[in-house]
């Protein structure tokens, strides 16, 4: 346990180098502005986070958005009540979500399969109606969490004086904004893929997979499967409540939109997208559909226009009405096309098409085929 | 798990790791440096300037938000001197120049703020971050609104709301950076009472179904307020999810409550689907305590009107404006619209044009786009001919002072956007309140935040 995989070790540092530079390689795109990128980041963290379940264990939560919501609003109460301080923030949201997880886990993994995705899409449902009506004294329903002027923030006055108007996180005294705030996103993102990597290659995660390949030949062996499949659903309730957390320290505002099942769906899409099962995939469909999200829904009839002014009149109107029934308000139907296309092609995701290509410029010989591509091809069901 | 003989230990990981990510992280730092030295957010630079529009395109108020943002693209026009001028004309005083603002042409990007207070926030950013907006403007949803306007405070950048009704927007959840021309729930109560109390009398018991949110909560509030004061008794007041589509679980119980009145305290389509289906419900044939049924909708607008047809003859409510007034800048702006897009405006689109004129006008007053001095020519600003009668942006909660108006569904329209007749136009000073009896700070307007 005390070394790495060489081959681990050169694909955490690729993807730490990756991330770190993101704001010079998405320049091209048009993403690199510091609030979409702090939106990967955490994205990514809980798309990780989320594979951590679903791509070790194969049990399909459809809840997840209720520990992301829950992480927002604990981070956001820290403001209030402790500190603007990012660090009792995190704590505080991670613990939050931790126990959380801990309760609707141990109810939920008293069943597998398609009963445990209803359990826990009730549970999160649920968690996102209690937090728009019944709980808003704690939540403020649709109006989201808010910081105001009246807060108590009792650590932070334990030490100084309130500044004139609304205070902005920070970290040690460092206001957490702009690109300051992704270096500080994206640390956790490279400190959580790497223990993601520790974790799918420890005996936890041995055991992990085990339960996805066959769960009933580990019972019959004698293994209580249950407290392994609750440390997974834990440890990813734990990496979305830390999500939720840093978009509420990048951006300290928490709605109950953040439970609602279409965000829980949101991350099953981007770690199917990327390819359950792999550490980079899911991080690739949380930016793929964040970027579709941000930059396609922001495309608009100007853009189109300029953007086919090179052909002739008619035929440029014709492709602008086209191809603005795609972008815009109409991304999802973009994404939505994406999707079907990668589910029908690319079973494994973005991932798969990843190793195919590799597959095709490396030379025939079984002696160097990568064990780890071998055993990742579509195999007949067990 | 498999160990290479000649694997790194953790410690030499986390040594490298963290040497890469202090090296890397602090590099790129240095480059983005010198986007920091202008003296505010998205100083303009070029010949150019942005403008940021944020309005709803999908949810349940994504008609007002198209009508928005085709009122949005008309001020641009008439700013950057193309089309008849519309309102440039008639307002007074005035110092639009019709060459953009400033000498500077006037350029927008747009985002859809899918009436959630997240989405319109990341919205804002972007325009902000990435395409340099120098204001922001749009609503639809107080919600969003308040959570827009607290994002723009923190960083620098002027909030010109659009549609946006919730007392707090310019009560306890007022900004230094937000200014709302729009009226107030507690202004639609006072206006609407009198009429109320004129035509149903005394006597009765209200019924309250309120879209739960801010913009909800101050409405039912200022509304209950208002019709208590009369001698109405309310039954009770139920809060309903925004964009629920089936109202009939909510309007079920009015039918056994005893109430004569219902209040619908709904905006956008959910007015028109509560509204379509308590009647359907035959609530306006019933009689109850001796009465006949009434429905009221402090909120009216010509879009919602529309779309619920028939179901809004005689029906009470408020506007902020409506294109059938008769005053100079009413005709003006209605005609200028009409022959764009060939419909009269809304009152939303109506509230957007204006808050981008007077942002323009406070620019050139102030001869800066420096937002604290903007925003001190706006503050006590008076004017005129904007379709209101006189006008004042008051300076101690950013708040439109002027007439608001009481309308009731026509009876018998000539056509199908004569639904709405005028029957007061309640005065400004009538309207008038006290802006300490809603709370709220605004904030200091310097030191100016860097976004």
């Amino acid at each position: 346990m005390l070394a790495m995989p060489r081959k681990d070790l050169i694909l955490f540092l690729g993807f730490a180098a990756a991330v770190l530079a993101m704001p010079i390689w998405l320049q091209p795109f048009g993403a690199a502005y510091p609030d979409l990128l702090n939106r990967f980041a955490i994205f990514a963290i809980f798309a990780v986070g989320f594979n951590i379940l679903f791509g070790l264990t194969g049990y399909l939560s459809f809840g997840h958005a209720a520990f992301f919501g829950v992480g927002s609003y604990a981070a956001v109460w820290s403001f209030k009540l402790l500190s603007m301080d990012a660090v009792p923030a995190l704590l505080f949201a991670v613990i939050i979500s931790g126990l959380f997880a801990l309760a609707i886990g141990f109810l939920s993994l008293r069943r597998s399969g398609i009963y445990f995705s209803i359990l826990t899409l009730a549970f999160a449902q649920m968690s996102y109606n209690l937090a728009y009506s019944v709980f808003t004294p704690i939540t403020n329903g649709e109006t989201g969490l808010q910081l105001s002027l009246n807060d108590k923030r009792y650590l932070d006055r334990m030490f100084f004086e309130a500044g004139p108007g609304l205070p902005s996180p920070t970290l040690f005294g460092v206001t957490l904004n702009g690109y300051v705030a992704f270096y500080f996103c994206a640390f956790f993102l490279i400190a959580t893929f790497f223990i993601a990597q520790r974790v799918t290659g420890s005996p936890l995660g041995m055991m992990l997979k085990g339960i996805k390949s066959n769960q009933t030949r580990m019972n019959y062996t004698g293994v209580n499967t249950r407290p392994y499949t609750l440390a997974a659903f834990v440890i990813s309730g734990m990496y979305a409540g830390l999500a939720g957390a840093l978009l509420a320290i990048t951006d300290p505002l928490a709605g109950a939109e953040r439970m609602q099942w279409t965000a829980s769906g949101e991350v099953v899409l981007m770690t199917i997208l990327g390819g359950a099962g792999t550490l980079v995939g899911p991080v690739i469909g949380a930016w793929l559909i964040k970027y579709f999200e941000n930059i396609f829904s922001a495309i608009n009839d100007n853009i189109l226009t300029q953007f086919w002014g090179f052909l002739p009149e008619g035929a440029q109107h014709a492709a602008v009405l086209i191809s603005s029934k795609f972008v815009g308000e109409g991304w999802f139907l973009t994404l939505g096309l994406v999707f079907v296309l990668i589910v029908v092609f690319l079973p494994g995701g973005v991932m798969e098409g990843v190793r195919r290509i590799a597959a095709l410029f490396r030379p025939k010989n079984p002696d160097s085929a990568d064990a780890g591509t071998a055993s990742t091809k579509p195999q007949p069901a067990e | 798990m498999t160990l290479l003989k000649r694997g790194l230990s953790r410690r030499r990981v986390l040594q490298t790791g963290m040497a890469g990510i202090v090296g890397t992280g602090v590099a790129p730092l240095m480059f983005t440096k010198g986007a920091w030295a202008q003296e505010f957010c998205n100083n303009p630079t070029g010949d150019t300037i942005t403008i940021g529009l944020n309005v709803p395109l999908t949810g349940a108020y994504a008609e007002e938000g198209a009508d928005e943002l085709r009122a949005y693209e008309l001020a641009v026009k008439h700013l950057n001197g193309e089309g008849d001028g519309g309102l440039l004309n008639v307002l007074q005083p005035s110092a639009l120049k019709g060459n953009g603002i400033l000498g500077k042409k006037v350029a927008f990007v747009t985002s859809d703020s899918q009436t959630k207070a997240d989405v319109a926030r990341a919205g804002a950013t972007r325009m902000i971050e990435r395409d340099g907006a120098l204001m922001i403007t749009g609503g639809s949803s107080s919600g969003v609104a308040v959570a827009v306007q607290g994002l723009c405070q923190e960083m620098g950048v002027l909030f010109m709301a659009g549609l946006t009704h919730s007392n707090d927007t310019t009560g306890k959840d007022k900004k230094r950076y937000g200014f709302r021309h729009f009226f107030n729930a507690y202004q639609s109560g006072v206006a609407l009472g009198p009429v109320l109390g004129q035509e149903y009398g005394k006597d009765r018991k209200a019924y309250h179904l309120t879209a739960d949110y801010t913009w909800g909560w101050t409405q039912e509030e200022s509304m209950k307020n208002a019709t208590e004061a009369l001698g109405w008794e309310t039954v009770a007041a139920v809060r309903t999810p925004l964009g629920a589509g089936d109202f009939s679980q909510f309007l079920t119980p009015v039918l056994n409550s005893g109430a004569d009145v219902l209040i619908l305290n709904h905006y956008g389509n959910d007015m028109i689907n509560s509204l379509t289906q308590a009647v359907q419900f035959g609530m306006r044939d019933r009689e109850v305590n001796g009465k006949q049924f009434q429905i009221v909708v402090p909120l009216f607008s010509e879009l919602m009107a529309k779309g619920a047809g028939a179901n809004i003859k005689g029906i009470f409510g408020t506007s902020n404006w409506h294109w059938n007034l008769q005053d100079a800048g009413t005709k003006a702006f209605t005609k200028s619209f009409g022959a764009e897009y060939g419909a009269p405006p809304s009152q939303a689109a109506h509230t957007c044009y204006v808050q981008t004129l007077l942002y323009a006008d406070a620019c050139e007053r102030a001869g800066t786009f420096y937002p604290p001095e903007v925003i001190k020519a706006l503050e006590g600003h008076e004017f005129d001919g904007m379709g209101n009668g006189p006008t004042l942006y008051r300076a101690a909660d950013h708040q439109c002072m002027k007439s608001v108006l009481v309308v009731r569904g026509n009876e018998n329209p000539t056509s199908e956007y004569d639904v709405l007749n005028v029957v007061q136009e309640v005065s400004r000073d009538a309207v008038d309140y006290d802006p300490a009896i809603f709370g709220g700070d605004l904030g200091p307007a310097e030191p100016v935040p860097m976004c």
